[in-house]
């Protein structure tokens, strides 16, 4: 291997930063985008045509670009929001737009996975639809929200990988900058290793947190 | 007291417009336990969601105590809708909740304090029969306790109404029965008007005290259960009927008829609303010089009255049968004389002992 173990540690604490200040963003807009979009639905607590057929589209659009090219194509964005277009501070603004639209989608599949007797029990009490989503919705939806957001982390971990394309470093960027380019494989084993134990922890520990919630054995 | 004046619900599917509600005139009466019995699709369900407004008419009126829901803000209709409690088949409970946070959520949706909760979770629990299951998960209770959780839930904000949408078809039917039992209790010691659908006759039997049947999105009869029960007019209020109580001729029956002899005589007694309990049968023994076997027999209860009929054999001369069928009328007992079909069990019915004409 020909880079310190200072590089790799420093590497890992970029891919962490990245991951952990993300996901905290991405998740707050996926779960309101996600809310959203079940709540204004034709049907719904409440239905909005206007505000739905909006947050689709822009959801599926945000979707639907490439993550590499994102990441290039808001930099004048990304130098209005955060000063600077370089840098793993930098690549936290593509990282959230990429996967709050994304983790919204689960979001989104998760509150429609609750019995609609449940809303309809809530209605009949006189719930607000403040607290259809709060009291009823939410809590119902938590565990299999929990396996969500553990499904968006590890996407998170792979988008990464790119940042170093904004000079974001990380993980990722080592494998690409340090092992492909300068043709050592041993750099490339120990980041992919590290990865694939990084998103083993975190898939693990989603599934605890699941299994708790849902009081299985 | 909830009141449909020309209720009428429509909805749209694609093009077509179908009728739920077809123009529906209902009362039930404060204290009323009060069944609306159908076959899927006859648009029960819908009338009972027009009460507590998770659906609204689209013409005509719903009145709960005198109110028209839809006429309210919606701070007053989260208000009234305290006054109306529900309870589903399939219990729409919170799997993530335990059983006081089930039962309290009404309260804490109010924003009342903790204590008062405590207080009165305490209370519809016990009332219910659960005070030692409070703190376990809803998926750790079977069905009965389940909707059990659901009556207390209903219960807890003290409402004068409680609709109940199939609340015991998905409960086998001896948990079915305590449910039923409990829902008594809420109707005779908190004076809850009741207004439950079901497709379940036995469920009409046992606990309402009047029944309407849907078909089509309209009510083709409504009466008290004892009337109905003697008295059905519509064919399908007839299938229902027979459902729990068997008033055709068995069989085993008809097939005695064929070794008869001019000594016997099988006859059908109908009892509706009186009382069984006379010896009647032993006094006609003893009066007149006839044997009398019983065949067959189903008698069940309506409203604490008996109900049902019995299929005896008379056995003697022709005068003494005659005697003794005249005595047993005299007791206002409807009887009629079975005689020999032709194919069909419902061909005797008609025929009573004057002008019986077999043998």
């Amino acid at each position: 291997m020909k880079v310190s173990t200072q590089i790799i540690i420093n590497a890992l604490l970029d891919t962490l930063y990245m991951v952990s200040i993300s996901l905290i963003f991405g998740a707050i807009l996926g779960f309101i985008l996600g809310i959203v979009l079940v709540v204004t639905r034709k049907g719904h607590i409440l239905e909005n045509k206007i505000i739905f057929s909006i947050v689709n589209p822009v959801v599926n659009t945000l979707r639907s670009i490439p993550f590499i090219i994102l990441l290039v194509a808001i930099i004048p964005f990304t130098r209005l929001l955060v000063g600077t277009a370089i840098g793993t501070t930098a690549a936290i603004v593509p990282l959230v737009l990429h996967i709050g639209p994304y983790i919204s989608r689960l979001i989104e599949n998760s509150l429609l996975e609750v019995d609609e007797g449940i809303i309809e029990a809530a209605k009949a009490m006189g719930a607000s639809p403040f607290q259809i989503i709060h009291k009823f919705l939410l809590p119902e939806a938590f565990p299999s929200l929990i396996l969500s957001v553990t499904t968006a982390t590890i996407g998170l971990i792979g988008a990464t990988a790119m940042a170093g394309a904004v000079g974001g470093g990380g993980l990722g960027d080592v494998a690409i900058t340090y092992g492909y380019q300068r043709f050592d494989n041993v750099t490339i084993l120990v980041t992919v290793v590290l990865l694939v134990v990084l998103v083993q922890i975190i898939q693990s520990i989603g599934n605890t947190i699941e299994r708790k919630l849902r009081r299985v054995a | 007291m909830i009141e449909f004046i020309n209720t009428t619900k429509e909805f749209h599917v694609g093009q077509a417009t179908v009728k739920a509600l077809n123009h529906i005139n209902l009362t039930i009466q404060k204290g009323d336990i009060f069944g609306v019995i159908g076959f899927s699709g006859a648009g029960k369900s819908t009338l009972l969601r027009t009460v507590n407004l998770l659906e609204e008419p689209t013409s005509g009126e719903v009145l709960v105590n005198g109110k028209n829901l839809t006429k309210l803000s919606k701070k007053q209709l989260r208000e009234e809708k305290k006054n109306i409690g529900m309870i589903f088949q399939h219990f729409n409970l919170l799997h993530s909740k335990t059983v006081f946070d089930n039962v309290a959520m009404p309260l804490v949706l109010s924003g009342a304090n903790k204590s008062k909760i405590a207080a009165q979770v305490q209370e519809v629990l016990t009332f219910v029969g659960l005070q030692d299951k409070a703190h376990r998960f809803i998926d750790e209770l079977s069905g009965g306790q389940k909707q059990r959780v659901g009556i207390a839930r209903a219960l807890i904000t003290k409402p004068t109404i409680l609709l109940c949408d199939e609340a015991t078809s998905a409960l086998d039917p001896q948990t079915t029965k305590s449910i039923l039992a409990l829902l008594k209790r809420v109707n005779s010691e908190y004076g809850i008007t009741i207004l439950m659908i079901t497709h379940e006759m036995e469920v009409i039997r046992d606990i309402c005290n009047r029944v309407a049947v849907m078909e089509n999105g309209q009510i083709i009869e409504e009466d008290n259960v004892l009337h109905i029960f003697s008295a059905p007019k519509q064919d399908t209020t007839k299938n229902f009927v027979q459902s729990v109580v068997r008033n055709e001729i068995p069989q085993s029956v008809y097939e005695q008829l064929n070794v008869i002899d001019g000594s016997k005589r099988i006859y059908n007694m109908k009892f509706i609303g009186v009382d069984v309990g006379q010896p009647v049968v032993s006094q006609v023994a003893k009066k007149f010089a006839v044997d009398v076997n019983v065949l067959f027999g189903n008698i069940t209860e309506l409203q604490g009255i008996p109900f049902g009929h019995l299929i005896v054999e008379l056995v003697g001369s022709a005068t003494e049968i005659q005697k003794a069928f005249l005595y047993i009328q005299s007791k206002n007992i409807h009887m009629e004389e079975v005689v020999a079909h032709e194919g069909e069990h419902t061909d005797y019915h008609q025929r009573t002992v004057g002008y019986a004409v077999h043998g």
